[in-house]
């Protein structure tokens, strides 16, 4: 094959990719953008096993059938719950795979066409090795460390030590200063000595995180890996890969973007982290506790519900944590059947990452048209009798919006407070993750239902 | 089309007459992807952001052609051997990313006109 007509290939397979991202714009165009995808990625590997480079493929084959298959196994089996694991465990596979191409390139840079005359690599080829290296051991060593705290294996309580920062910056200049001495030399030492830094420094970077603010880390690490791809299709010359990287790369950023701003935080104060510790439980004063709040019972629930012309259903992840999306869709069924307008508000971090309620929804059948994200349902809560939360607390806490003192404030909430009346499946007076008191719980017009979310569900159901 | 070759063809092109440098090239189409990129991602449902991440996943697993490369001489060096490795570890991404999504999207169902949706 020609080096033209495979770089036109190439070409192909990028549009493809892009159309697959593009297709996910509106879930009727998303399957088939899902396609375009997969088409994208058979030409590339097609193309690049007949491309006359290599000899026998024998050995690669098994490797794409045995990790296929697990890929494969995985995908089918894995709880829409624990997405969130296994979107860290793929970030680390691929920051994994960035630091061993960069390894083989490093030890045979006559295979991939960057040798200089004496068989050692160019001055540029080195730079974007490095970059590409550092940046997938930083991802791979991140990832892993996310993946352990979302699957519970590490505790998810932020680590913080004196001079955290500090050591991460002395770590990082070392990181770098071993990364140049690599480009004047290309020597291994320098560039191992780097990787064992830029693996050191990932779990570093990790740790002093809290477990909330994990849809962010996730988002970041998606971004990192692609960057990471980037630097290694800047290695081979490939500009598929750098399309796909940058593609993949600004994707990450700008989830990233979206989550900071849904909990009104900067990048830079999650990364600092530290949040979701004991910092914030000293800010729930005002002795919140100790005030009167009414609770009822599943028939008061059910009755208000049955009565009701509109309902808007604002779940959290506590009702995932519950598993109680397939009650909760047995409930609105009911309701729907009664003649009542259901519909759900998710806050963008409602789940454990981007859009994650929505998978959990959408697994629970609920019609994706009845779900709407905070910005479009906001000003409907006013024309809402009843609105019904289940697991959630914090993004519903008007005190972002009232009380400049509360470290949520400014923080976009959904106007909860402003239905005719609330009714909040909660287990107990316990506070959310910001150990803040929600004024909501005192209001006149809302009922606490203390339940556990799927009990709560069942409970109200057989109460209709 | 030896890639040695080709590189030493550049070489001795850029000794003569000034051309690009490919490093400036790559730079080139890497901004305008990332453009691409924010424009196409801004346009995505907040509903979808989770298939979004699985499907990118699985996109930048496309250097599964660097690591084929790299697994190319299959001659038992060190180099070809992290090779098969990496190609892997990156088949788990490229197979259960796409795979993972598509079972999420399928998920995505519209209410039905009339009357209830059953199981």
């Amino acid at each position: 094959m020609s080096s033209n007509l495979l770089s036109i290939c190439y070409l192909i397979a990028s549009v493809l990719l892009i159309l697959a991202l593009k297709g996910l714009s509106s879930p009727e165009t998303a399957r088939r953008g899902n396609l375009f995808g997969m088409l994208g990625m058979a030409l590339a590997i097609v193309v690049t096993l007949l491309s006359g480079k290599v000899e026998s493929p024998i050995w690669i084959l098994i490797a794409l059938a045995v990790g296929g298959s697990i890929g494969a196994f995985v995908a089918r089996r894995i709880h829409m719950t624990h997405m969130p694991q296994l979107v860290a465990f793929m970030h680390s596979l691929v920051g994994l795979a960035a630091v061993l191409i960069a390894l083989a390139a490093l030890d045979n840079p006559r295979a991939y066409g960057i040798a200089a005359e004496g068989g050692s690599l160019h001055l540029a080829s080195r730079i974007e090795l490095f970059l590409g290296a550092f940046i997938g051991a930083i991802t791979f060593s991140a990832s892993v460390i996310a993946f352990g705290k979302l699957q519970g294996l590490i505790s998810g309580k932020p680590l913080i030590f004196a001079g955290q920062h500090w050591l991460n910056l002395v770590l990082g200049i070392a990181m770098i200063g071993s990364g140049i001495l690599f480009c004047q030399s290309g020597a291994w030492a320098p560039f191992l000595i780097m990787l064992a830094l830029a693996l050191v420094l990932g779990v570093l970077l990790i740790v002093p995180i809290g477990g909330a603010d994990m849809p962010v880390i996730v988002s970041m690490l998606n971004s990192y890996s692609g960057w990471a791809a980037a630097g290694i299709g800047f290695t081979l010359g490939n500009s598929m890969l750098i399309i796909a990287g940058a593609l993949v790369g600004s994707s990450g950023a700008i989830l990233s973007y979206i989550m900071c701003k849904a909990m009104n935080r900067s990048l830079f104060n999650v990364l600092l982290g530290g949040f979701g510790g004991e910092g914030a439980v000293a800010t729930s004063g005002k002795g919140g506790a100790d005030r009167p709040v009414k609770s009822g019972s599943a028939e008061d629930a059910a009755f208000l519900l049955k009565n009701a012309r509109s309902v808007i259903v604002v779940p959290g992840y506590g009702l995932a944590v519950a598993r109680a999306q397939h009650a909760l869709k047995e409930l609105v069924n009911a309701l729907i059947a009664q003649g009542v307008q259901v519909r759900f508000a998710i806050h963008p971090v409602a789940g454990r990452m981007p859009g994650h309620m929505n998978v959990l929804l959408a697994e629970a059948d609920v019609p994706y048209d009845l779900v709407q994200a905070m910005e479009s349902i906001n000003s409907e809560f006013a024309d809402t009798d009843v609105a019904l939360v289940i697991g959630a607390n914090d993004v519903t806490n008007p005190a972002a919006k009232t009380d400049p003192q509360s470290p949520i404030y400014g923080m976009p909430v959904l106007d909860v407070d402003k239905a005719q009346h609330v009714i909040f499946v909660k287990r107990s007076m316990a506070a959310g993750y910001a150990g803040l008191d929600n004024e909501l719980f005192h209001m006149d017009r809302t009922m606490m239902y203390f339940a556990d979310a799927k009990k709560a569900c069942e409970e109200m159901i057989q109460a209709l | 089309m030896e890639p040695t070759q080709l590189s030493d063809a550049v070489q001795a092109a850029t000794s003569s007459v000034e051309v690009v440098d490919p490093f400036v090239a790559a730079l080139t189409v890497f901004v305008l992807a990332i453009f691409v990129g924010f424009h196409v991602v801004w346009n995505v449902t907040p509903a979808l952001h989770t298939p979004l991440m699985s499907v990118t996943n699985a996109i930048s697993s496309v250097i599964v052609v660097g690591a084929i490369i790299a697994a190319a001489p299959s001659d038992g060096s060190l180099g070809s051997i992290l090779g098969v490795v990496a190609v892997l570890l990156v088949a788990v991404n490229i197979f259960g990313g796409f795979l993972v999504t598509q079972r999420m999207l399928a998920m995505f169902k519209k209410r039905r006109p009339a009357g209830k949706e059953g199981k």
